[in-house]
């Protein structure tokens, strides 16, 4: 294939998820919306107005950016997961196997199709965030960079959860059993210098805490880790999984028998 | 002459052991119309799957067009159109948005995809129901869909895996007529079916596979030259109490009008005619007992059991 026709299968693959994600929007944008809302409202203004100062600002400025990342990760996921499953169920999948469209065009374009919505949600969140805080962005290139690598890394995630899915269960035990409680355990809510020092070491095992503490550098100018650590973190998992997902995608992995 | 499709010492032996196939070879030349039949589980669609990159081989050599599927897939692949067994679009997009996207994956342009979707849907009668989603289509009209994407890219080469299956009788006519022009226009087809006058009508060659072998690789009128004994019905314009006597031929009273005739291939029919003339007995109306292609069909597979 020359390299317009990938670029035309591969915007194809992009407008395809995009179209999917946006033609269910009262199951794929809205919740999250209303989720977070109810976030700011409880933990931000409720409980938040007694917790006081978090890291030097007060707790719903704290809370905001680990919020938006909660939301870019857990729809970059959700999004690639159930998609790439249901192209699977459906058996729509065959119609990207027959094609001369190259495997890494057809990871690529799913990837980016979960950084839509990923990147589409966190912008809703930003924007309702704004109805309870003043946001300023230190950083504006690192926080571009980090959500967009975060979502990517998430989404490849999601993809190879759906490669090894048997059944729409299966997809939902990741996000349940170790995505979210990843997120929650990786200084969404508060900042792990408030930890016992062991439990500051068992927290950084956990690569979210990185992703949060970066975005949150990015928007606040605070982190409690070291961003460029954090940067090389999260490329060097985005070369691994991306690498895994396409050799399961060249072999057929639960999708070729 | 070019070879369009060529399959050679092909083999498939799943993960739980069952070999679906056992050293297949057979060609398929540029222009024909051919048909690949056998049984359920015989091995068909394994057979299709490979040469649609749906499902892995164990051994063997597959190229379409001269190309290679392992070395050169990309080529191979852009002049392969696949029309499966089941249906497998996505049954929330429009039908037009279907059309389209699958000319995207063959890296064809919005505009050019457009205007061959709007083709295709005129073609196959689907113009009306373009902006609907997919699942609201009929069976015949999900069945039409599946032949228009593969369409899409204008391959060279189709393969049609039971296309008519669960199709009623007129649109699978028309059907018929459908690929007999695209195949008159140069597209090479491979068609599976089970209507067996389908493929005796439709399809210049054939090949048999059975419990993943090759029974049968020739010519439609060299196979049909294999039928020894044909046998006709014959309606009568009176009641009968016995089957009538005609020498050489056995006869059967089938109700009280009609008789079963066999005729053997080198007896023709005039004398049963001019016999039954002798004896008063005018025909009404003649037809075959069962499909000439689905005698020999059913001889081979039994053959190949014992």
């Amino acid at each position: 294939m020359t390299v317009n026709s990938i670029l035309v299968a591969f915007w194809t693959i992009v407008r395809r998820e995009i179209r999917r994600f946006t033609r269910i929007w009262a199951q794929t944008l809205l919740p999250p919306a209303i989720t977070m809302t109810l976030y700011f409202i409880i933990f931000g203004n409720l409980i938040g107005s007694r917790i006081g100062e978090m890291g030097g600002f007060d707790y719903m400025e704290y809370i905001v950016p680990g919020l938006i990342m909660m939301s870019v990760i857990t729809n970059s996921y959700s999004n690639v997961v159930s998609s790439f499953y249901s192209t699977k169920f459906q058996r729509n999948i065959e119609e990207l196997l027959v094609s001369p469209t190259p495997n890494w065009v057809i990871l690529s374009g799913f990837v980016i199709g979960g950084v839509a919505r990923g990147l589409g949600v966190g912008l809703i969140v930003t924007m309702l965030s704004l109805f309870f805080t003043d946001l300023q962005v230190q950083n504006p290139l690192v926080t571009i960079a980090v959500v967009f690598l975060t979502s990517v890394l998430f989404a490849l995630g999601g993809f190879i959860n759906a490669v090894f899915a048997n059944s729409f269960d299966d997809i939902s035990i990741i996000p349940t059993f170790v995505l979210t409680p990843l997120t929650y355990l990786g200084g969404v809510f508060y900042s792990i210098q408030l930890l016992p020092e062991f439990w500051q070491g068992v927290s950084q095992l956990n690569p979210i805490l990185y992703m949060v503490n970066t975005f949150r550098y990015g928007i606040l100018g605070v982190s409690d880790i070291n961003v460029g650590f954090a940067f090389a973190i999260i490329v060097l998992f985005i070369t691994v999984l991306f690498s895994y997902a396409l050799y399961l995608l060249q072999n057929g992995k639960g999708i070729r028998s | 002459m070019t070879l369009a499709l060529s399959v050679k010492n092909l083999r498939k032996t799943y993960g739980n052991g069952f070999e679906a196939l056992k050293d297949i070879s057979f060609d398929v030349e540029e222009g024909d119309f051919f048909a690949l039949l056998g049984p359920n589980g015989a091995g068909k669609s394994t057979t299709l799957g490979i040469v649609s990159s749906l499902v892995n081989k164990s051994a063997g050599e597959v190229s379409v067009f001269n190309h290679d599927l392992d070395t050169e897939k990309t080529k191979a692949k852009m002049h392969l159109g696949v029309v499966p067994q089941e249906f497998n679009f996505n049954m929330f997009e429009n039908v037009k948005d279907i059309l389209v996207t699958q000319a995207g994956y063959y890296g064809i342009s919005k505009g050019v995809a457009n205007e061959r979707a709007d083709y295709y849907l005129k073609q196959l009668g689907l113009w009306e129901k373009r902006n609907g989603a997919a699942r609201m289509l009929s069976g015949g009209m999900k069945r039409r869909l599946m032949i228009a994407r593969a369409l899409m890219h204008d391959p060279k080469l189709l393969i049609l895996d039971e296309p008519t299956a669960g199709v009623d009788i007129e649109l699978r006519r028309s059907m018929w007529d459908f690929l007999q022009e695209i195949n008159r226009a140069g597209t090479t087809i491979i068609l599976t079916t089970h209507y067996l006058e389908e493929a005796e009508s439709l399809c210049r060659n054939i090949a048999i596979i059975d419990h993943g072998k090759i029974v049968q690789n020739t010519s439609m009128r060299a196979l049909l030259e294999q039928l020894n004994i044909e046998t006709v019905v014959l309606d009568l314009d009176s009641e009968l109490e016995a089957a009538p006597k005609l020498e050489g031929y056995v006869t059967r009273l089938v109700g009280g009008g009609s008789v079963e005739v066999d005729v053997a291939r080198e007896q023709g029919l005039n004398s049963v005619f001019s016999q039954l003339e002798g004896l008063g007995l005018e025909v009404k109306s003649m037809r075959n007992k069962s499909n000439r292609l689905e005698e020999l069909f059913v001889s081979l597979v039994e053959k190949n059991l014992d």
